[in-house]
Formats: structure tokens, C-alpha cells, sequence
């Protein structure tokens, strides 16, 4: 088990190394990184100063110990946009990107679980195919387009939503209900398929055989297992979820961490998008070091190993 | 041979891929409908090419609904009188080309990558897993983004960057059936025979691994065309006068509440492409998965005779 969880910390941990690497790399393999940087029409003497003030001058080798010590520190540069430490900004905009990401997670595993258990309960039943074809169409619609056909539906033509901005629960309802769109949607067939696994499987055979109840027989001994499942897209779900919420939050202007990378990305502050960068990085490799986690409580045969 | 194995082989003869296409009529609409998108693809913009740009100032924000000005204003017309039926029509070149060759690029860059990594050694291998780890751990579309800023959003760029946030899938399953199909005896055989390692790998293993990364890939393309989509939408994708699906929607959205129609029917696009492309990818994994196959075979029987708990990317 210790062993299980050590090499996977540890593969998490190169691949984070290497996107601080990278990032570092990207910057410099493109040419002068004052180009990056600075404003297109900044002056000459500008950026003379500003590559004497953040070493751009100086050699590459002795730039990377200077970058390595800087993220040590958490110091990742000044946001040419609000000249304030960008690692603030970055830390500023989690919580609603949290919040927004944590909420959808929670609610599309439940229902999907719900949903997939039910469809996989009678494969090819009237639910089963109501359920096939929506978590398809949830798997394949672009969220910006939801994002925006719900706007104009429930909040311009219906009023009955506000059309955009944060605050209490109707605020909520349309960011949460597209992002939970497409994880939804995935999960629902990855619950199905393990579900239809563990149902036919000897175990449950001999649940029922010993007189369980169908209901303990569903939810005890058949979903504990296919939750493995769950469990194992979890990450590349949470990953997905990220994706989303970048759009979610430019659509409905949640001050979050996707529109703070997009709003940087277009105004061409570097520092906030390295910090975004490394900030999601890290929080990603937290993640992955919990789901292996909870993996190894879950899952019996990794435990004794 | 097992019973399996034979009831396969009558199934096969019995019953060519199209018939069973027929039966299925989710499978059938959205294989039409691709093939419609095919058309539009190959022929569109030369046929609506001048129709799409010519402006008509009597049908600014046409609603749609309405044959007055000609059947391509039937789905309105934008701020411009430019027809948008025909915008649709010709956007599609774009929207299908770039997630098609980034689709093919991944593949191809990714299967090659797969088969050195499951073949070659545990050296390279180590280091081309944890270049997989580092893509996959990384949201797609904040590397998009970053790939973008520091480059120039160009239709070329767009390419590799969806094509590089789209290798570790093919990556990872061929290097998994490479590890597989290597201790098998043909390739043994191959070995003893005194064939280098190129030529094993592209005469003897590949083949094998083609059929699943093609599997893969139809399920990619819509992926992809939605990541394409998302960037266009959020102004970093292909930049105007260019035309895809997603930047219609992002150029629509400032018209939301006078003309509703600018952003809803390029999105109705990108989600009828992706959707049908999902619905035939999933047919296509029932067909060539014998286990599965019988659902096809038998409409009315809805019990299952074994297992088929196959969990996919």
C-alpha cells in the first residue's frame, strides 16, 4: 500500500515539476520573455529596465536558480494589471472557483450514481434509454452555448434567473446546473457500465442466493464496488471540471481563477497567468494524492498488498 | 473454437455493418447527418461561399422563420443581412478541418510515442509517461490558453495545440496494448526471424493497435471540436475573418436579446455534429465488441447473456 502511494506521489510530483519547467521553458524558448511580459507598444527604455529589474539579462542557468528560489517563496511576480503580487490575486479568485467546481462535483456524482444505478438495474428499459440518450446529449453539448441558451431562456425571456453576477442561491442555479452538464453525462455511462459489471457478477449472485434484499443488494454490494469506478475518473473529471468552470465563469462573470486567467491572457499580464498556472498545478497534485487515498480505502486489494 | 468465437463468425456473414446501421435509428440519423456535415465540408464554401459574405441590408437581424428573402434566409439573417444559413454552411469547413487534423495528428504523434514507450524501453518509456502525466494532469484548456498566448492564435497553432492536449489518450492505450501484443508469438516469431524493431513495430503491431486508436478517435473528434469551439468562443481561437461554429456563438452573444438566432444556431451545430459523432462512436464500439454485439443483432432481447461491464477512456 505504502508503496502503491508513494510511486503514484511521486509520478504527480514530476509531472508538477515538469510544468513548472515548462512554463519556465515556454517563456524563454519563444524569444525575449519582455515581449511577453510587457504591453505590445511599451517603449525601449521601458523594457530595458523592466529585463534588468527581472534578470532577463543575465544567463539563463543563473535565471532558473533566481525562478526556482522565487517559487519556493510562493513569490511569483507582480500583476502588471492591479500592481499587486499576483499569487494574491490567484488566491483571491480560489474560493469561488471552489465553490463552483465542488458544488457541481458533488451533485453530478450523486445523481450520476443515482441515475447509472437505476439505468443498469433493467439494461435496455424504457430508464435505461431515457438515460443513455440524455447523458449523451449532456456529454456532447458545449457548455458556452448552454450557458448562453439558458441565459436568454430563464433569465431574459422568463425572468425568473438573474442573467449574471455572484450572490445568493438563484445566482447559483445556471453556473452549476451547465457545469454539472457534461461530468454528468460521462459519469452516468461509467457508472452504468461498472454497474452492469458488478450486478452480474458471482458476489452478487451470492448475496441474492444468500436472501439480501434487493435494495442492500443494489446500494451495499453492487454500487460500493462500481463507486471504484467513480473513483478512478475522478481526477480527469475534476480536470474537466477546471475546463468548464473557465468558461462558466467568463459567461455568468464570476470573479474565479478561469476568468481571472482569460481577463490576463487578453490584457497580457504574464506574472497572474504563471501564478494561475502554478497555483492549479499544485492544487491539481493535492488532488490526485487524495484520490489515491481514497482509492486505497475504498479498494481492500490495494490495502493488503 | 469456442461457441463465441463461432456465433461471431455466423453473425459476421449474417449481417453486413450496414443492415445493422439501418436497424439502429439513432445510429442511422446520425450517420446521415455526418454525412450532410461531409458535404457542407467538401463542397460548401465554394457553393455558399459568396452568399455568406454578401450583405443584404434589408434582412439586418431577420428573424428566422421566413422564405421572403429566399430560402437561405430561412434561419434569419445577422447584423450584417449576411444569410446565416449559409455562414453555417461554409463555417463548417473550418470547424470539421481543425478538429479532424488535430484529431489525426494526435493520433498519430500519440500512437507513435505509445509504441516506442510500450516497446523500446523502460528508460524512454519512464519519460514519455510522465510527459503524459504532465499533459493529463493539467486542465486542456488552461494549456490551451497558455500555448496561445505565447504564440499567435493562428488555425496552425490551434492544430498542434489541440493535438498535443489530445496525445496522452492514444499515448497510453497503445503503449498498454503494445505490452500486450509484444509477448505474443508472431511477434516472437518476427524477433527470431531477424526483423529490426522499426520493422516489427510497423508491420506486425500496429496493424493491431489501428483498430482501437480509430475507436478512440471518433470519440476525440468531438471532443476536440468542442475544445476548438470553447477557445474560438473565449477569443483565442481562430480569430474573424475566419469563421467556425464556436466564434459565431462568441460574435452572437452581443446580440442575445435582439436577435436570439445569431448564437443559438452555431451552437445547435457544434451539438448536433458532437452528439451525432457520439451516437455512432458508441455504435461503432457495440458492433466491433462481440460481446456487445448481440444488442444489435436482437432488438427484442434485452437480456443480457454475459457481462458487458467494459469501462472506456
Amino acid at each position: 500500500m505504502a508503496h502503491f502511494l508513494g510511486r503514484r506521489a511521486l509520478h504527480s510530483a514530476i509531472a508538477l515539476i515538469g510544468l513548472i519547467l515548462a512554463v519556465f521553458f515556454l517563456v524563454r524558448l519563444t524569444g525575449d520573455p519582455t515581449d511577453l511580459y510587457l504591453p505590445i507598444d511599451a517603449s525601449l527604455e521601458t523594457r530595458k529596465e523592466f529585463a534588468h529589474k527581472h534578470g532577463f539579462d543575465r544567463p539563463s542557468t543563473e535565471q532558473f536558480f533566481v525562478f526556482l528560489k522565487d517559487v519556493s517563496k510562493g513569490d511569483l511576480g507582480y500583476s502588471l494589471r492591479k500592481q499587486r503580487p499576483a499569487m494574491e490575486l490567484v488566491l483571491e479568485a480560489y474560493p469561488t472557483t471552489l465553490a463552483l467546481a465542488g458544488v457541481a462535483m458533488v451533485l453530478s456524482i450523486t445523481l450520476a450514481v443515482i441515475v447509472g444505478a437505476i439505468a443498469a438495474y433493467k439494461p435496455g428499459g424504457v430508464f435505461d434509454r431515457i438515460s443513455s440518450i440524455a447523458s449523451l446529449a449532456g456529454a456532447s453539448a458545449p457548455d458556452f452555448w448552454v450557458a448562453i441558451t439558458g441565459i436568454l431562456l430563464f433569465a431574459v425571456t422568463l425572468r425568473w434567473l438573474p442573467t449574471s453576477g455572484t450572490g445568493d442561491l438563484p445566482y447559483w442555479i445556471l453556473p452549476i446546473g451547465v457545469l454539472m452538464l457534461r461530468p454528468f453525462g460521462l459519469m452516468v455511462q461509467v457508472v452504468r457500465a461498472a454497474m452492469l459489471g458488478a450486478l452480474s457478477s458471482a458476489y452478487v449472485k451470492t448475496a441474492r442466493a444468500k436472501g439480501v434484499g434487493e435494495t442492500a443488494v443494489i446500494f451495499v454490494h453492487a454500487l460500493r464496488n462500481a463507486c471504484l469506478s467513480v473513483v478512478t475518473v475522478a481526477g480527469d473529471l475534476t480536470v474537466g471540471l477546471i475546463n468548464g468552470a473557465v468558461i462558466i465563469e467568463t459567461v455568468f462573470g464570476w470573479p474565479g481563477v478561469g476568468k481571472l486567467m482569460i481577463d490576463s491572457v487578453i490584457q497580457r499580464d504574464f506574472p497572474t497567468v504563471q501564478a494561475t498556472i502554478m497555483v492549479t498545478a499544485t492544487a491539481i497534485f493535492l488532488l490526485n494524492v487524495l484520490i489515491d487515498l481514497l482509492y486505497v480505502a475504498l479498494d481492500p486489494r490495494i490495502r493488503h498488498q | 473454437m469456442t461457441t463465441a468465437d463461432q456465433e461471431s463468425l455466423i453473425i459476421r456473414r449474417g449481417s453486413p455493418w450496414w443492415r445493422m446501421l439501418i436497424r439502429d435509428r439513432f445510429a442511422l440519423i446520425a450517420a446521415l447527418w455526418l454525412l450532410i456535415l461531409t458535404l457542407c465540408f467538401l463542397f460548401g464554401p465554394e457553393l455558399f461561399g459568396e452568399a455568406a459574405t454578401k450583405l443584404n441590408l434589408r434582412a439586418r437581424n431577420l428573424p428566422p422563420g421566413s422564405m421572403e428573402h429566399g430560402w437561405l434566409m430561412y434561419l434569419g439573417g445577422d447584423a450584417l443581412g449576411r444569410s446565416m444559413l449559409a455562414r453555417l454552411i461554409v463555417a463548417a469547413r473550418n470547424t470539421l478541418a481543425i478538429a479532424l487534423v488535430a484529431v489525426f495528428a494526435a493520433m498519430i504523434v500519440g500512437g507513435a510515442l505509445g509504441m516506442i514507450a510500450g516497446y523500446v524501453g523502460r528508460g524512454i518509456g519512464h519519460v514519455i509517461m510522465r510527459f503524459a502525466d504532465i499533459l493529463q494532469s493539467f486542465p486542456s484548456l488552461l494549456l490551451a490558453v497558455v500555448v496561445l498566448y505565447v504564440l499567435e492564435p493562428s488555425v496552425g497553432n490551434l492544430i498542434i495545440v489541440l493535438a498535443i492536449t489530445r496525445l496522452p489518450i492514444y499515448l497510453r492505450v497503445t503503449r498498454a496494448e503494445v505490452l500486450e501484443i509484444r509477448e505474443r508469438v508472431f511477434v516472437d516469431a518476427a524477433r527470431a526471424l531477424g526483423g529490426s524493431r522499426y520493422h516489427i513495430l510497423r508491420r506486425h503491431i500496429a496493424p493491431v493497435v489501428a483498430p482501437t486508436l480509430l475507436t478512440i478517435l471518433t470519440v476525440d473528434f468531438s471532443i476536440v471540436m468542442l475544445a476548438e469551439s470553447s477557445l474560438s468562443f473565449l477569443g483565442i481561437g481562430i480569430q474573424p475573418p475566419e469563421i467556425t461554429w464556436g466564434l459565431m456563438v462568441a460574435q452572437g452573444r452581443n446580440y442575445l436579446s435582439q436577435a436570439w438566432w445569431l448564437a443559438f444556431f452555431p451552437g445547435l451545430a457544434i451539438m448536433m455534429a458532437t452528439l451525432s459523432g457520439n451516437i455512432l462512436s458508441n455504435w461503432l464500439r457495440v458492433v466491433s465488441d462481440p460481446e456487445q454485439r448481440w444488442r444489435l443483432e436482437a432488438p427484442g432481447d434485452s437480456t443480457p447473456r454475459k457481462s458487458a461491464g467494459k469501462n472506456d477512456v
